[in-house]
């Protein structure tokens, strides 16, 4: 027990703890988003982050970038690999509900059904990525494939500097990046969700799908859009994953969708401002939990969490609810 | 509703209410979801031996009184008390076996048990083996003539394995489990019987006909022993045979010993089985009082008679 | 049952539930002799010599086929498809950290039976013991039992209230909790290292050992198939009794069950603690064969691939399970050459049995029904989700 680590750099733990919290924010929105609609916990998201490391990855192997390239150069990657994270995440997503869940709808199978062909589709992509791939390219892009699921490293786009110190605690520019982008990120989502006519479509189905129908609402239509933005949140934290963290495996996606769905659970799933809250919570218990026990502790911390959560507040702290979207 | 179709439809025998003790108090319950107050402080007596009618328009609170006395919900005030016990706040597996037992009015079986095995479920409850008593079966039980294994088979080693098993038998006795096991499948076969749906015993439960899955819901909720069973809309889609028959079911069930609660939409039907009746509208209990009295009240007439539909 | 319907089930009826149903309408006595010959075939496997079927490359012996070891893997993973099959199966409740209870199961009878274990070490200490003492095999294996089902009912008693896929998650994290505490926990476990010198029926692993060696797997095998027959035996009496009822009762209508005295919690909770002790028990029994284990062989993975077992060999029925967990088991030895690629073929068949035949390959007749009812519900309702 570290007490004197914890309460003597309280500041700076919040701040490691609020800038790895949104990277779980951004994924938790996927598991939220689809929860909301079809009541189904999508396992198969963690995946789809995974999916958006390796996109990142393979841009910027694609373009050869450095470490620490020219200023210039770092924005245009970090453009692009948006784009891309969340055209291929948003892409694996989609492919996810019309070959895996569609057909499932169509037999209204038990939710366990759901769950366990999810749990099958991760496998294969974590698969894919880790052993089918180094198979085919493992020649082409050693960087990239060369050893079977194993770490791969990423250059470093942006040198971590710190940008301002308030008293012992002090904020570096990738850690501002990070927390800004995530939130950016969510106000856009929030916003969509709240304010446009897709959104209203997407709430409506969450509501009541079958009045939803009634009223002309295309709920095929609406179940699309929901994986989709889904997939391009996951791939916004991949992105921000990859340029913090710097590295990607196969396996990645196992461990940061348990903590992101955690964080979705915490928040109350369903629940968009929850998910936020909720990732920005877990982010700083674990890294306060990882301070006081040691570090590999980590990651029991997040199923503790969890099970207290479930437990005690099952609809989390917000509330569940896609559909009454205002909190 | 006339005076001659009560008359008619009320044969002697449950003419008079019988004078048994307090079986189930409400006690000015009173229930809100949110602001909507589903039960206003409702209060009445069900007494042993009796017949009581539950009615009331669509939407006045009847099965959700129901759900209170079997504890699916939790009222806001009040009490309700079975024997004495306080019922509410119990869990529903509990207040079966105080001795409340009910049907639903949606039909709620195990769709894919044997009609047989659905009654089962229902005497199961009152049994005392569990998993260590169906694993082990160490619990042995001296049995009577009749329980022990016949011996059937002419001659062979068939024989002689039956022989064998008779003589174990009745050194070691056998498991209250497999004794059990057995007195629960008479049980149910013979409530299949009063029921009359016994025919089709091992056919699965969503395969039986409309009015056998009525019954049979009668037939699970009797299998739990109860003291009272309390009936929701039982005849709810029945022409007017079935409901002859299920009016004659109803009066041999109160012949059992059990007291009958019986919600319904068809005065005809409470009329004619009911010892007394508890009118309800809008969550407020509006009339109480033996049949012919209660049809007779201006306010249920307009309450309740003014809606046409039901009365069909 | 009238005509119409039976037409009906036949017509509804696969291939495969025709067979079953012709087995069952067979007389008592022609069952009970298919059985014991089943049972003696069973018995006499790893004496067989098909060519093609036991045409297996391992490598614990250099240019050998080990087909019993083969078998042997096959019976202690049908040992934990069968009690799995008791908590998904049976009970219907989604247990994806099942390898925690396996973990725990071989655990216990590491940290108490083997002399490499600090508990051992730490018991000989303070009871002034010899350094050659440890717990006897028997004990352990109770041991492993009594542990697991206590940590079924640790886990169970606060998370079984909870609906069905947050079950699943949060039992997940389980089996992650119990992985990352046996690495963690050094002083406790021996963390990353392991423990080795694990005993079995007859002691410590040592060439001494007339039966129980470290070589010849035969007798391994027959000891799991003992134990598999003895589980298949006491689930069968579970299944056919009022406790089977009542698990059948709350899968299908939980309220309309409470509502008739089935106390849902009570019937989950020992589902869930009869298939942690079957799990631990197959543990222990893993642990014993190799002699050792160390936290990497309980990851994530292993787990799902118990449930993919159940699912794809038809959860409910233990014929069917069975054959998930034997085709599971045997295939990645069998093909030695593709082995890396066994992951990636089960999630593969997860997800093609779950879209095209989600009973499974063998499966239980009411399962089979109930999906095919919400399928048809489907179909005269299409607008739900």
């Amino acid at each position: 027990m570290n007490f004197d680590d914890l309460i003597g750099h309280i500041g700076q733990h919040t701040v490691d703890g609020l800038s790895k919290g949104a990277i779980y924010a951004l994924i938790a929105l996927g598991y939220t988003l689809v929860y909301g609609v079809l009541r189904l916990i999508n396992f198969a998201h963690s995946e789809v982050f995974m999916v958006g490391t390796f996109a990142v990855l393979g841009l910027w192997t694609a373009f050869g970038v450095e470490n620490n390239p020219p200023i210039g150069e770092a924005v245009l990657m970090l453009v692009l690999g948006l784009i891309v994270a969340a055209v291929a995440s948003g892409g694996t997503a989609l492919a996810i509900e019309r070959i895996a869940y569609r057909p499932l709808r169509r037999k209204n199978a038990p939710p366990l059904i759901f769950l366990i062909t999810a749990i099958g589709l991760s496998l294969v992509l974590v698969e894919i990525f880790g052993l089918v791939l180094p198979d085919l390219l493992g020649s082409v892009i050693p960087s990239m494939f060369g050893r079977p699921r194993q770490i791969v490293g990423m250059p470093t786009i942006i040198e971590q500097q710190t940008l301002f110190t308030i008293g012992n605690t002090s904020i570096t520019n990738v850690q501002m990046i990070v927390l800004a982008a995530a939130v950016i990120m969510m106000a856009i989502l929030d916003w969509f969700i709240n304010r446009t006519r897709y959104g209203r479509g997407v709430r409506a189905v969450a509501q009541n799908p079958e009045t939803a129908a009634l009223m002309g609402v295309n709920q095929e239509r609406v179940i699309m859009l929901i994986f989709v933005l889904g997939g391009i949140m996951a791939g916004a934290a991949a992105l921000l994953w990859s340029m913090r963290f710097g590295f990607t495996q196969n396996s990645i996606g196992f461990v940061l969708g348990l903590k992101a769905f955690t964080a979705a659970v915490l928040g109350g799933i369903g629940n968009l401002r929850g998910a936020l809250l909720g990732g920005l919570f877990l982010g700083v218990v674990e890294v306060y939990g990882a301070t006081l026990f040691s570090s590999q502790w980590e990651d029991v911390i997040a199923f503790v969490v969890l099970v207290v959560v479930l437990m005690f507040r099952p609809t989390g702290l917000l509330g569940e609810s896609l559909g009454r979207a205002r909190a | 509703m006339s005076d001659e179709t009560t008359a008619v439809a009320n044969p002697a025998d449950t003419g008079q209410p019988e004078a048994g003790r307090k079986l189930l108090e409400v006690d000015n319950v009173t229930l809100r979801f949110g602001g909507v107050v589903a039960l206003d402080g409702i209060s009445f007596d069900i007494h042993e031996g009796e017949i009581l009618g539950l009615i009331g328009p669509n939407g006045a609170g009847k099965t959700t009184s129901f759900n209170v006395m079997t504890g699916v919900y939790r009222p806001t005030s009040g009490a309700v008390r079975f024997l004495g016990q306080r019922v509410t706040g119990r869990k529903p597996h509990h207040i079966s076996q105080l001795g409340i037992s009910r049907t639903f009015q949606n039909i709620r079986l195990f769709p894919e048990m044997s009609a047989l095995e659905n009654v089962m479920v229902g005497t199961d409850s009152r049994h005392k083996t569990s998993v260590p008593g169906a694993l082990f079966r160490l619990f042995r039980v001296r049995p009577k003539e009749d329980e022990l294994p016949e011996v059937t088979a002419t001659g062979g080693i068939v024989r002689t394995w039956q022989q064998v098993r008779r003589a174990f038998a009745k050194t070691f006795g056998l498991s209250r489990h497999i004794l059990e096991e057995r007195a629960a499948e008479d049980k149910s076969l013979e409530l299949l019987r009063f029921v009359g749906i016994a025919d089709r015993a091992n056919d699965v439960a969503r395969n039986l006909p409309y009015g056998y899955q009525r019954r049979l819901e009668i037939a699970r909720a009797l299998g739990t022993e109860p003291k009272l069973i309390c009936l929701d809309e039982p005849a709810a889609g029945f022409n007017p045979a079935e409901k002859e028959e299920l009016l004659d079911l109803i009066r041999r069930i109160r012949h059992m010993g059990v007291t009958v609660l019986l919600i319904e939409h068809d005065m005809r039907l409470v009329m004619g089985v009911t010892d007394r009746i508890v009118v309800l509208e809008f969550g407020r209990k509006i009339a109480e009082g033996p049949p012919v009295e209660v049809s007779r009240n201006p306010r249920v007439i307009a309450a309740y008679l003014g809606e046409p539909a039901d009365a069909a | 049952m009238t005509d119409k319907n039976r037409k009906a089930e036949v017509r509804r009826a696969g291939p495969v539930e025709r067979i079953g149903d012709r087995w069952r309408a067979l007389p008592r006595w022609q069952r009970a002799l298919g059985f014991a010959a089943m049972i003696v075939f069973l018995y006499y496997l790893p004496l067989l010599g098909i060519p093609g079927l036991t045409w297996l490359r391992t490598d614990s012996i250099a240019g050998g086929a080990n087909w019993a070891g083969v078998l042997f893997t096959c019976a202690v993973y049908v040992m934990v498809a069968i009690g799995l099959n008791v908590v998904i199966g049976l009970a219907g409740l989604l247990d994806l950290g099942y390898i925690g209870f396996f973990a725990i199961g071989a655990y216990s009878v590491a940290l108490f039976g083997s002399v490499n274990s600090p508990v051992v070490k730490y018991l000989q200490r303070q009871f002034d013991l010899p350094e050659t003492w440890a717990v006897t095999w028997a004990v352990c294996a109770f041991l492993a039992l009594v542990l697991t089902m206590i940590s079924g009912v640790i886990l169970g008693w606060p998370t079984l209230r909870l609906r069905g896929d947050y079950l699943a998650i949060v039992t997940l994290g389980f089996g992650e909790i119990i992985r990352i505490v046996a690495r963690n926990a050094e002083g406790l476990t021996n963390g990353p290292q392991g423990i080795s010198a694990i005993p079995g029926p007859e002691g410590p692993p040592s060439p001494d050992n007339q039966i129980f060696g470290l070589v010849d797997v035969k007798p391994w095998y027959w000891l799991a198939i003992t134990f598999v027959l003895v589980m298949v035996f006491a689930v069968r009496r579970l299944e056919n009794s009022r406790v089977g009822r009542a698990w059948l009762a709350i899968r299908e209508d939980e309220d309309a069950a409470a509502v008739m005295g089935v106390y849902p919690f009570k019937y989950k909770l020992w589902a869930f603690a009869i298939g942690a002790a079957l799990g631990g028990l197959s543990g222990m029994l893993f642990a014993s064969r190799y002699a050792f284990i160390d936290p990497t062989q309980f990851n994530v993975n292993t787990s799902i691939l118990f449930v993919a077992m159940v699912v794809v060999g038809g959860s409910g029925n233990m014929l069917g399970v069975s054959l998930g967990a034997v085709l599971l088991a045997y295939l990645p030895e069998r093909f030695r050459e593709i082995a890396d690629y066994r992951w990636l073929a089960f999630g593969l068949a997860m997800v093609l049995v779950m879209i095209l035949r989600p009973q499974g390959l063998i499966p239980s007749r009411r399962r089979t029904r109930e999906l095919k009812d919400r399928e048809a519900q489907a179909q005269e309702a299409p607008a739900h989700v």
